[in-house]
């Protein structure tokens, strides 16, 4: 009797989870891919139209822009994130002094928001105000330093305060991996006299494909839905210089009244994530399974 | 052997500069965001971005704590600051409260679909949330929770719920088995060993769940955005408001005082928290 109302209680307790998952995740989804398929504008309507928002979408300048700052800015934030992170994690790896306090401080920025850290980089990054201007006091006049509006050079502003966001992140996902490296390795690698540099790129480097996956994939998911960022530092200009997928679809969603063009852009963003993220899924299970 | 030391130290000096130049470029924005602030007007236009305040005042926090202009209220960013205490709490529970008990079931007592289930929520970890974004709001507005409190503690919990799951199945499932097979046999129930016997081991997890919940929703922005109304608009909106609405001179003290207080709330949940974050993220960090 008991054994049955427990179990039914098991039952009942996981409800809500399905309600969501259900409703929320799998429903909302759905009807988002369905809308994408419509000739909806400001209303959602059943009328199928097949792939026309994808077409319009893809001759649309303002989304080739997005996708194409997403594409660049993905692929540098995560080389540059990781390798910094993991350099980081190395020499903090070589027995400093002040470990914690180290540590503490390369992670501290991954704890604030990106408004926060948007509107921090914006005014550090100011042409009048900001870096600029230690270079103009200090004699430096023909110095400028406007990347921040230049259309051409703005996303690596946003660059460089993304990567400031995650390179601790990465550190400490790479220290957890380098402090689980067994001791007997690095005692080998002493007993047949491999420098400590070529030790860590070619022997411990592959040990830690995990942690690597592991970094990647966080980053990664950040990246698809970065928009915070552009909307504290830049608002998507100069111009459109720094626009990104998913403002594009929230402008189009709740400014534009475009809901089919911005169910269009939500999809492709969709399927570029699963397309990114399910190998190295896959990759880690097997790096995990080849490591166990 | 001299040789040898020589250059073992060097090594070291070496080691040293790089790890302190990369300290001095992960504290700059701090640095500089916290002596704009007690600067007054004049000396952040005429001044040097890194030298001390001259005369160090907290004008500028006061202002921009109680006077700062978001659009057309001059209410300051104290607004904000309630608003996303009273989103906070409620979302902090709620969340961990659904997580806690949907992860205790799929772990230990494994009912049906239950596996079915924990991949659909595990893969919304990836997911970009403007997916859902629209018909979420319609599902909302036809439930009535459209801007206003419930509806923002929803999402919260909708959206916490894969990180939420993972913890607390991860770590429910790591218990002895013996421990909830005893419990069993004197006759508790399923509600009865989560109370009596789960959530008092339960404490650490907790604790990480609760620094990731609260360091995420606070610093959260679209949800608020787009789910909360904007009578209740959390302190991230309110300060990208302050900021980026000015009309005229911008006011650069006040801007950054508004931007630290923002950031004060998470900043004091890491560095109280210390190793405990890290714990967080790790656990956090989706294992499929």
């Amino acid at each position: 009797m008991l054994r049955h109302r427990s179990r039914l209680a098991a039952q009942v307790a996981l409800l809500p989870a399905m309600l969501i998952a259900l409703v929320v995740y799998c429903g909302s989804t759905g009807w988002t891919v369905w809308i994408s398929l419509t000739s909806s504008r400001m209303l959602p309507n059943n009328n199928f139209v097949g792939l026309r928002q994808y077409e319009i979408l893809f001759g649309n300048e303002r989304w080739l822009v997005s996708a194409s700052n997403l594409a660049l800015f993905g692929v540098m934030f995560i080389t540059i994130s990781l390798a910094l992170g993991f350099l980081l994690a190395i020499l903090i790896d070589q027995r400093v002094r002040a470990e914690d306090l180290l540590r503490s401080v390369f992670l501290y920025p991954f704890s604030m928001s990106f408004i926060v850290t948007g509107l921090a980089w914006r005014f550090l990054l100011d042409p009048t105000l900001g870096i600029a201007k230690i270079a103009h006091d200090i004699g430096f006049t023909w110095f400028e330093f406007d990347w921040l509006v230049r259309q051409d050079r703005v996303i690596f502003t946003l660059l460089a305060a993304g990567v400031w966001h995650a390179a601790g992140l990465v550190m400490a996902i790479m220290l957890a991996g380098l402090r689980g490296v067994d001791q007997e390795i690095w005692k080998a690698t002493r007993i047949e006299g491999i420098p400590a540099w070529r030790a860590y790129l070619f022997i411990v480097l592959p040990m830690l494909k995990g942690s690597f996956a592991t970094a990647t994939i966080l980053m990664a998911t950040s990246v698809v839905r970065l928009y915070d960022l552009s909307v504290a530092m830049t608002n998507g200009g100069p111009g459109i210089a720094s626009e990104v997928p998913a403002k594009f679809v929230m402008d189009n969603l709740f400014e534009r009244q475009n809901i089919g063009l911005a169910t269009a852009a939500a999809t492709s963003m969709l399927i570029t994530v699963v397309a990114v993220v399910a190998p190295l899924l896959y990759w880690r299970s097997r790096a995990e399974k080849a490591a166990s | 052997m001299r040789r040898k030391g020589w250059r073992l130290s060097a090594r070291r000096v070496g080691l040293y500069a790089f790890l302190l130049i990369s300290a001095a470029f992960f504290l700059l924005p701090l640095y500089v965001m916290l002596v704009t602030s007690f600067k007054d007007m004049s000396e952040v236009r005429l001044g040097d971005l890194l030298s001390l305040p001259a005369a160090p005042s907290v004008g500028a926090w006061v202002k921009a704590w109680t006077t700062a202009c978001t659009g057309l209220t001059c209410n300051g960013i104290q607004v904000g600051f309630w608003n996303s205490m009273r989103i906070l709490v409620p979302s902090v529970v709620v969340s961990i409260a659904v997580g806690s008990v949907t992860g205790y079931a799929m772990s230990l007592w494994r009912p049906r679909g239950a596996t079915l289930l924990f991949g659909i929520v595990m893969s919304v970890a990836f997911v970009p949330y403007q997916v859902f974004l629209y018909p979420l709001v319609r599902l909302f507005s036809f439930a009535g929770l459209n801007s206003s409190l419930p509806g923002i503690i929803t999402v919260h919990t909708i959206f916490g719920l894969p990180t939420m799951t993972l913890i607390f199945r991860n770590y429910f499932a790591s218990v002895p088995i013996e421990l909830f097979k005893a419990a069993r046999v004197d006759g508790a129930g399923f509600w009865r060993i989560f109370t009596s016997v789960m959530l008092p081991m339960a404490v650490p997890i907790i604790t990480v769940a609760v620094i990731l919940q609260v360091t995420g929703i606070w610093n959260d922005f679209i949800f608020g955005l787009v789910f909360a109304g904007r009578e209740n608009f959390p302190m991230t909106v309110q300060l990208n408001n302050i900021v980026n609405s000015t009309q005229g001179e911008r006011e650069y003290n006040v801007d950054m005082a508004a931007t630290m207080l923002t950031a004060l709330v998470p900043l004091a949940v890491y560095f109280i928290s210390g190793r405990w974050f890290v714990r967080g993220i790790a656990a956090g960090a989706v294992k499929g």
